[in-house]
């Protein structure tokens, strides 16, 4: 029985792990979302793209490996405020779901182009660190890099947020559309800063995904719903309901994957998810 | 006009086209089935990206009872109708009975075909897993086909089954056009508490459609099993069908009834037309139909919000009104 409770404190403190990066990966969607009140279907597409920058640059083109981050964080980024900039600029006025929709047109897109470009082959950067042993759990080092590395750029989103100025005008924008422009924040701008700040969010997961994950072009499908789901969960737009959703999720499919198999973790979390939206529509920290 | 269009798509299997262009047929005709099932929801304000799950139930149904019990694919499939209108009650009730409109309700019926998508995946020892499944075929010893098993090796059985299947689904679509509910639910999807206001039952309209939606795809999935004989729960499951469907009657114009159908011929054939234009091409660029499927969805939603149908219904119609 000891045995047990050890490995399932081992499940947990994964769960933990994968909470951050997930809190992480759902921030930049609903940056975006709290903001400008459009869901990128693709977000995940992006930070694939993120993933095959990193890629090239460090196997391909042998640039030092924080380099290689460096510019696939600053090239997801651009790939963010080019992507409001031509697609979602057009639609803001039209219905809600077309400005759903048209991002789902870029997720083919996105796939289809990584397909063409890379093949369907699995790709991996060939960094391997060595597991992470406390007594008898052992952790994977890309994990807790991600851990550490995900918190830091919540705090540091959180901070740019509270404490710049155009962070500030960013969430003035995201509490009031209207008055906004009469308070001389052009929303323009505001919505193009957003989207690539955004996008340098999936860009930094995408940095920390590649070290952990074989790189393929339909790997956006594999957590690409978790992350709209957390940010629903959360309360769409509201980042601090995302936080605390990423890590529910994270238990369930940690330690439900742990307990019976990996698929039903997911499973569960999904049936949870459906089942909180009937008990509280508007998320659990989300506002009416 | 129409019935003279219908006879000639009904004489297609004696144009001598030969196989593969009747297969190509057998298959606009089968998601343009899939996709007006869809449509009937989707175009009143119902953007559902769960149409995956009762696909999935639908195909994984009639195959796995035939498989595992020997059970007809034709009780198969009603098994399959009835738990995907389960679902779509347990599913449907309460996100419209707690108003879940819009973004929300397509995220939570997201949810709903990756948990359909990761169950069939889960339950491997059973269904095959991402590795899918294949009928048992019941056409040994040279026959051409098994009613009971509706396996049919002849293309021509398929082609004049399934075409009957699609004009039912279109009249399913005329009747809900023509009634109450339609009228209703446009309301709703303007301003759902107006609608209330007024002595619309709200709940129950958009139950009814759903049900009607939901049990369409169901059908349409057994049918998919049928005809290929083999399913996977990437094909027939999780997001990448549900957005599929979407976007297949987005492209094809969502508010006339031939719209989805227009849809799924567009897409079949893009990826023919760049197939047969590019040649040996193609083989090297293995996604370039989707490419380019994307970027067209992308400018078809910016420029085109009704579609191709409805664009060029919208244009006949200025063409033809004197000025």
């Amino acid at each position: 029985m000891e045995i047990f409770d050890i490995f399932l404190l081992e499940a947990v403190l994964n769960g933990i792990l994968l909470g951050g990066l997930l809190a992480l990966l759902s921030l930049g969607l609903n940056l975006i979302f709290g903001v400008i009140d459009v869901v990128w279907i693709c977000y995940a597409e992006m930070i694939m793209i993120g993933m095959y920058a990193v890629y090239t640059l460090h196997v391909q083109y042998h640039w030092p490996l924080l380099a290689a981050m460096a510019a696939g964080i600053a090239s997801v980024a651009l790939l963010g405020a080019l992507m409001h900039q031509f697609v979602i600029r057009p639609v803001l006025s039209a219905e809600p779901i077309n400005q759903l929709l048209v991002t789902g047109g870029v997720l083919f897109f996105l796939q289809a182009a990584a397909t063409l470009a890379f093949g369907i082959e699995f790709k991996n950067l060939g960094v391997k660190l060595p597991p992470v042993a406390i007594g008898e759990m052992s952790f994977s080092f890309p994990r807790i890099i991600a851990f550490a590395v995900a918190v830091a750029g919540v705090a540091a989103t959180y901070l740019f947020l509270t404490r710049s100025y155009l962070g500030t005008a960013i969430r003035a924008i995201s509490q009031d559309r209207e008055i906004m422009p009469l308070m001389g924040v052009s929303p323009g701008r505001i919505f193009v800063a957003t989207s690539a700040l955004g996008g340098a969010l999936a860009g930094l997961s995408g940095c920390l995904l590649v070290l952990q994950y074989d790189i393929h072009p339909a790997i956006g499908l594999s957590f690409g719903p978790i992350t709209f789901l957390i940010c629903v969960l959360g309360g769409l737009g509201n980042m601090l309901g995302g936080l605390i959703a990423a890590f529910i999720f994270a238990q369930f499919i940690s330690v439900g994957g742990f307990v019976f198999a990996i698929e039903w973790g997911y499973v569960i979390a999904f049936v949870f998810f459906i089942a909180v939206m009937f008990w509280r529509p508007q998320g659990i920290l989300g506002g009416k | 006009m129409k019935y003279l269009l219908l006879a000639l798509l009904a004489g297609t299997p004696f144009y001598g086209i030969g196989n593969y262009p009747l297969h190509l047929v057998i298959m606009c005709l089968l998601w343009g089935y899939v996709y007006t099932s869809w449509s009937i929801m989707g175009r009143l304000g119902l953007v559902s990206f769960g149409h995956g799950s009762f696909l999935g139930i639908g195909a994984y149904s009639v195959v796995m009872l035939w498989n595992h019990f020997g059970v007809s694919p034709w009780i198969g499939a009603v098994v399959g109708v009835v738990l995907s209108a389960v679902v779509a009650v347990i599913i449907g009730f309460p996100c419209f009975r707690f108003k879940i409109v819009g973004h929300y309700f397509a995220l939570v019926t997201l949810a709903l075909s990756e948990v359909t998508r990761l169950i069939i995946v889960a339950l491997r020892d059973q269904t095959g897993g991402s590795l899918g499944a294949t009928p048992n075929t019941a056409l040994a010893q040279g026959n051409a086909w098994s009613f009971g098993a509706l396996q049919f090796s002849d293309k021509i059985v398929w082609f004049y089954a399934i075409l009957a299947v699609w004009l039912a689904g279109l009249w399913v679509w005329a009747k809900v056009d023509r009634g109450m509910t339609r009228l209703a639910l446009e309301a709703i999807s303007h301003e759902e508490e107006a609608a209330a206001s007024i002595g619309i039952n709200v709940t129950r309209s958009k139950l009814f459609v759903t049900l009607i939606s939901a049990v369409m795809t169901s059908i349409g999935g057994a049918l998919y099993a049928q005809y290929q004989l083999y399913i996977n729960p990437e094909t027939v499951s999780g997001i990448s069908i549900s957005l599929q469907m979407v976007f297949g009657v987005i492209a094809g114009g969502m508010y006339v009834m031939l719209g989805p159908t227009v849809g799924a011929v567009f897409t079949l054939l893009l990826a023919e037309g760049l197939r047969l234009a590019l040649g040996d091409a193609f083989k090297q660029f293995p996604a370039l139909d989707l490419a380019i499927y994307g970027l067209m969805l992308v400018l078809f939603i910016i420029h085109m919000p009704k579609g191709i149908l409805g664009t060029a219904q919208e244009a006949w119609g200025r063409a033809s009104r004197p000025h």
